[in-house]
């Protein structure tokens, strides 16, 4: 009996050694750089293969609605998405996470990127920033002055998510301290914190806004005083699936998608 | 044959322990390696570090101190009773342990918020809890007392029973017992238990970005500082995380082994 157990033990080890290998890999995607030539077809009709996009956290409706009309395009394509603040994509990006496809918030964002990686980068839409306060606004906040009463609990992003540089941008520029209780690692958190009811208000995109629909109200910020961000796509990979992919965010269709989420034209 | 049998299970045991082993030490090696070491002096040196510090010694120290005057009644009375009620009361106790961290910022979220479940009534006195100090000590208390507590109620249990009863028939109360006699007995496993829930609370990220926030100096542990400048310049986050590793292994090294009983 114990023969057989101690035989068994090695034979055990190296299926867990083999699953374990299983749980490594991933599928064969087009996604590395080198792609198979081969493999994906010449017309729309037979592209094959894994787009996977790093986008920002602001993008996560627009992008999910454009995943969605993609793949029900082409079937044998399938987009993965991961959302998250920029500055972390681009650090994954930069240690060598398998991503085909970049989108940023602003084009400030992308320049930790390393440029070897980059095949292509195209502006496809812009983003304002806006004030989210919980519905019925019970701290009362109007103007952007307003953020800086002790008695409102101002959520803003970090020092280093675009979101935050463009809000501290604006503070700056108009003279105003707000009162911050709270610096979110991304957008999505900040806005969260105001949806918990936590928050008096945030400072998040206008797309965040409109997205989150009845959870918060907008109070818009004047021109004069706001920021405009242009989001670059940016294409890391070569294969066609990838290709198709980023030109169908840059096409027509696939630009009014992402307007009809709050974003503004390129 | 017996020679064969040694070998087969020296490989057998040895090749995974070996795996385990590196699983866990690499990680550690590969921080040391990458570490700047030139650099580190002059990144904790960076402004945003010594709020952080100060900030994170402040409530684990309060973390430490709520755990050892709520923690070891609780432990005393675990300890002593074996009916149902507190095998599942410590059933309950062990889930902050299980609990991913991130679940449990939420979870003091939705009790002391604004609108939360205690939180509301606090808010019309002008008491918020939510991104303050307070809060961070909360979530520290709620992830670190379990181990606390279990920990102590392990000592407490290896307790001989005979003391507790002559300490009784000498006519002492449970408070002089534990005085005199039960907590002094005790002390080692009251050390290790307050040292594991320490170097826990020291670590808490999820709960407290969740529920406390990250504001420097108020709420911006070091942990939370790891996390933001990761994305502003890694080299200083990576000496911030030598800082932790070493905190790390000085618990380690006070402990020696000891928690583990």
């Amino acid at each position: 009996m114990s023969r057989t157990r101690a035989a068994l033990l090695p034979a055990v080890t190296v299926l867990a050694a083999l699953l374990l290998s299983a749980c490594g890999s991933t599928t064969p995607s087009s996604a590395d750089g080198t792609g198979q030539p081969g493999r994906s077809g010449a017309s729309a009709a037979s592209l094959e293969g894994t787009v996977t996009v790093l986008a920002a956290a602001s993008l996560t409706e627009s992008f999910d609605q454009l995943k969605k009309d993609f793949e029900a395009a082409n079937p044998g394509v399938s987009v993965d998405t991961s959302y998250g603040s920029s500055a972390t994509l681009v650090q994954q990006a930069n240690i060598g996470a398998p991503a085909s496809v970049l989108a940023l918030a602003g084009t400030a964002a992308a320049d930790p990127l390393d440029k070897s990686l980059v095949k292509a980068t195209k502006p496809f839409a812009t983003n304002v920033l806006e004030i989210a306060v919980p519905p019925g606004n019970p701290a009362k906040v109007a103007t952007l002055a307003d953020l800086a009463r002790p008695d409102v609990k101002v959520v803003l992003c970090a020092d280093t998510v675009p979101c935050g540089k463009a809000a501290q941008k604006i503070f700056g520029k108009a003279g105003i301290t707000p009162n911050v209780v709270s610096k979110e690692v991304d957008v999505k958190a900040t806005l969260a914190k105001v949806k918990l009811g936590e928050a008096d208000a945030a400072v998040v995109y206008h797309s965040d806004v409109v997205a989150a629909k009845d959870a918060v109200q907008g109070v818009e910020i004047p021109a004069r005083d706001n920021t405009t961000l242009a989001y670059p796509v940016i294409t890391l990979s070569d294969d066609a699936a990838t290709k198709a992919f980023v030109a169908y965010v840059l096409s027509a269709k696939g630009l009014a998608t992402v307007q009809s989420f709050g974003f503004g034209a390129p | 044959m017996r020679q064969a049998g040694r070998w087969r299970s020296r490989v057998a045991l040895g090749v995974p322990a070996a795996v385990a082993l590196l699983l866990l030490v690499v990680p550690l090696v590969a921080l040391l390696f990458r570490a700047d070491w030139a650099r580190i002096p002059s990144d904790l040196a960076t402004p945003t570090v010594l709020p952080a510090l100060r900030l994170s010694l402040t409530t684990t120290s309060c973390t430490a101190i709520l755990c050892l005057l709520l923690g070891t009644p609780l432990a005393w009375l675990l300890a002593r009773s074996d009916t149902t009620a507190t095998s599942w009361l410590r059933a309950v106790l062990t889930v902050p342990l299980v609990l991913p961290p991130v679940v449990g910022g939420v979870a003091l979220l939705m009790t002391w918020g604004r609108n939360g479940l205690l939180g509301q009534y606090l808010s019309p006195f002008g008491i918020q809890i939510p991104f303050t100090t307070v809060a961070v000590v909360l979530a520290e208390t709620f992830v670190a007392m379990p181990y606390y507590v279990l920990a102590v109620e392990g000592a407490m249990r290896g307790l001989d029973p005979r003391l507790e009863s002559v300490a009784r028939t000498l006519g002492a109360s449970d408070l002089r017992y534990l005085r005199t006699v039960g907590i002094p007995l005790v002390l080692p496993g009251i050390a290790s238990g307050l040292a594991l829930a320490w170097a826990r609370a020291l670590g808490e990220f999820g709960a407290t970005i969740t529920f406390a926030g990250n504001f420097q100096g108020r709420t911006q542990t070091l942990p939370l500082l790891v996390y933001v400048e990761l994305e502003r310049d890694p080299q200083v986050a990576i000496s911030i995380s030598i800082l932790l590793l070493a905190v790390s292994v000085l618990v380690l090294g006070v402990l020696r082994g000891r928690w583990l009983r």
